[in-house]
């Protein structure tokens, strides 16, 4: 008797231990390089950074105290508003253009498919150097060019604070739209066309056919790309440690080049963790207002 | 069987611990060192020379890492330590003494075993070049790519605008007088960098020229609020906004030697380990020259030292010593001299016949030297990364035309101050 109910009792914790064992390998690398180095970084913010005769001691808010009163902060975050809120539209929208044109029945289309996604396959390092000649004073490709074009003189493009965040965006949208495009292109070529010959019986615009058949159906890629492209906003930053580091006087600094400086330049670990908390927080809210945004407005099929 | 084996193993292991220190250390057989380039030309090439020469001398194999620019080496450097694995020794700029001490990586060379008599080998040093080496009673490092800021100028240009070429500006005055010639359609009179880690250099050099220095010894205090450092800054800013000789805006270390041999810019203030690359490149006539100060020639030295690392065996640091000494044998440092133009950091390697014969043919080789004297150290401080940027992010301020000299000034010495405050208490 005793013998049946244990065994009862071993069956679902047999099936558990299955269970947690498919789990962990999952687990290791999640805790391995997610959530320990997330609630690493959350308790280190809160000590002071360890130097040769000073360990840390705790501190609590002060690091947070720290930033809020630091100029190049603000300026940071203000910057990187600016790159995301330029950049998600911007790249998401070219990309949406680039894949209706590459859809449709042209010559060449296998070329020009090419040519949009070849900035996406180059390393951002390589990138950035390609763009330090376009932007170079005097005898850059774009200095050349607005010369030939309007007699302009040289420009500091990367060198001056009015131009140079907007020379940043360029080159990220440049980078990004061309991926994007490649998983518009799949979702275009996935609408059945008979809702097309439909629209075309009904005697529908063109703009009437984007607005009502087109971008609906193209919601959950929308989404999908919109996720990424927040990401990018604050991720994609390695142009910006190649061609200003920042410069010229903050202009281009983000919040990701600012963890950089202050971690690895300055060795002020405890501060650029307390940053990196901020940078979290606001990723977390950013991903947690997409999805219910998306929850109201995009149809799954 | 397996018993004896074992038991064999096991004394051979604890005979290799057991052994002096002294034959370990001719056990050394690879070392590793980060090297930072700053300049053009075949650099990497020149130092894979000295490193298999001092291999066949001592059978040590020293691999040199090309890191990067100067900043990006001490990154490196220092992560990978941090991280247990880093290089045995490194080139690291002068003007880091008080931050790596303060990181406390840094091996002193009185420590390491075998230094025997330092002082007879460090005192053949120019003194100039080894005041960012000793503190607190003992040695950091030894002075290896050392130079002193001059400046490059096109004769060819200087003579198509009517000016003399034997005769370069020596004055803050003369320098505008000229520029103001050389400036003209798509060419710039001079230029001088205030990007990001290379400003801080070019502005040492300007405060020393009005006879300002703009930190104290012992890397604690700062001095960006004394009248003369704004003197400076609105000399610079003048250049920019009044004169109208060089650029506004940010101006990157890594155009300028492509400007001046592109003949686009007339001066160049830069480095004396620049010379034998505008030597080899430059298809037209240049000339080297001290830079100008407010009455007469005021420069800065600056460059890299050798800094051995505690996390080495004591076996690897004195390895790391030996090859230190062995690069600046005079024959060596001379040679090092002529094929990059930094210069050889002890006067005996001034004597060597080679260094003699080279100067005699070749003059310009000696302007840099002849600086030394009027040379004032590198901003040297405690957080100089932090310390660098806040200028270096003013300057760029400053020339592009939105902060005055004085508001400049003012905010990278409130930074400044900020940063160095927990070092003031000790």
């Amino acid at each position: 008797m005793g013998g049946l109910a244990g065994n009862r009792r071993l069956m679902p914790s047999r099936t558990t231990l299955h269970a947690w064992l498919m789990l962990t390998p999952a687990l290791v690398l999640l805790i391995g390089f997610t959530h320990y180095p997330a609630v690493a970084t959350l308790w280190h913010s809160f000590f002071s950074t360890p130097r040769a005769n000073r360990p840390a001691r705790f501190i609590g808010a002060e690091n947070y105290l720290a930033l809020a009163e630091d100029p190049v902060f603000w300026q940071a975050l203000w910057n990187n508003l600016i790159y995301a809120g330029a950049t998600i539209p911007l790249s998401i929208g070219l990309s949406l253009a680039m894949a209706m044109w590459v859809n449709g029945k042209l010559r060449g289309r296998t070329a020009l498919r090419i040519a949009y996604f070849t900035p996406t396959v180059l390393p951002m390092i390589a990138v950035a150097n390609l763009w330090l000649f376009f932007y170079t004073p005097d005898y850059g490709l774009l200095d050349q060019v607005t010369r030939a074009l309007f007699g302009w003189g040289p420009t500091n493009w990367i060198g001056q604070r009015e131009t140079a965040l907007g020379a940043m965006i360029v080159i990220a949208v440049w980078k990004e739209a061309g991926f994007f495009m490649i998983f518009y292109l799949a979702a275009l070529q996935a609408i059945p066309p008979n809702l097309y010959e439909a629209a075309s019986i009904e005697g529908a615009s063109r703009a009437r056919v984007f607005f009502r058949v087109t971008l609906p159906l193209l919601g959950p890629t929308t989404l999908f790309i919109a996720v990424n492209a927040v990401i990018n906003g604050f991720r994609l930053v390695d142009h910006i440690i190649v061609m200003t580091r920042g410069g010229p006087d903050n202009a281009t600094a983000l919040l990701l080049t600012m963890i950089y400086d202050l971690g690895f330049r300055f060795w002020d670990t405890a501060t650029a963790a307390a940053l990196t908390v901020v940078l979290l927080l606001i990723l977390a809210l950013t991903a947690a207002l997409q999805f219910i945004f998306a929850a109201k407005r995009v149809h799954y099929r | 069987m397996t018993q004896i084996t074992r038991r064999a193993a096991f004394l051979a292991g604890a005979s290799l611990l057991a052994t002096p220190a002294l034959v370990r250390a001719q056990a050394v057989r690879e070392l590793t060192f980060y090297y930072p380039i700053a300049v053009g030309g075949p650099i990497p090439r020149i130092i894979d020379g000295y490193c298999e020469a001092f291999q066949r001398e001592t059978g040590i194999k020293v691999t040199p890492v090309y890191a990067g620019s100067y900043g990006e080496t001490l990154t490196k450097a220092v992560t990978a330590i941090r991280g247990g694995a880093g290089p045995h020794f490194s080139v690291l700029l002068a003007a880091e003494l008080h931050n790596l001490r303060d990181m406390d990586i840094l091996a002193p060379f009185e420590d390491i075993e075998g230094a025997g008599n330092l002082n007879a080998w460090t005192d053949g040093f120019f003194p100039a070049f080894m005041a960012n080496s000793k503190a607190g009673g003992k040695t950091w490092s030894v002075p290896f790519q050392r130079s002193t800021a001059v400046y490059y100028y096109n004769k060819d240009m200087f003579r198509a605008a009517g000016l003399d070429p034997e005769a370069p500006p020596r004055s803050w005055a003369q320098l505008i007088e000229a520029g103001r010639k050389l400036t003209q359609d798509g060419k710039w009179g001079v230029k001088m960098s205030n990007s990001a880690g290379n400003g801080q250099w070019t502005f040492g050099a300007m405060a020393n020229q009005v006879g300002h220095k703009l930190m104290n010894d012992a890397g604690t205090e700062t001095y960006f609020n004394d009248p003369r450092a704004i003197e400076a800054a609105n000399f610079w800013r003048g250049l920019a906004f009044d004169s109208r000789i060089t650029p506004q805006g940010t101006t990157d270390w890594g155009v300028l030697a492509p400007d001046f041999l592109n003949q686009t810019t007339a001066m160049i203030w830069s480095t004396t380990g620049n010379l034998t690359n505008m030597r080899t490149n430059a298809r037209f006539n240049f000339g080297v020259a001290g830079l100008p100060g407010k009455e007469g020639p005021r420069t800065v030295v600056g460059g890299g030292n050798f800094y051995v690392f505690k996390n080495a065996t004591p076996a690897e640091q004195a390895a790391a010593l030996r090859f230190a000494r062995y690069m600046a044998q005079p024959e060596l440092a001379a040679d090092w001299c002529m094929k990059t133009g930094y210069l050889a950091t002890r006067p005996d390697a001034w004597e060597t016949e080679s260094l003699r014969r080279y100067t005699a043919e070749f003059p310009a080789a000696l302007v840099a030297k002849e600086q030394i004297p009027v040379a004032t150290g590198e901003l040297s401080t405690y957080e100089s990364q932090r310390i660098y940027k806040a200028l270096n992010d003013n300057l760029q301020a400053l020339l592009s035309g939105s902060k005055t000299a004085e508001r400049a000034m003012a905010d990278t010495q409130a930074e400044a101050d900020r940063a160095l405050r927990p070092f003031r208490r000790t």
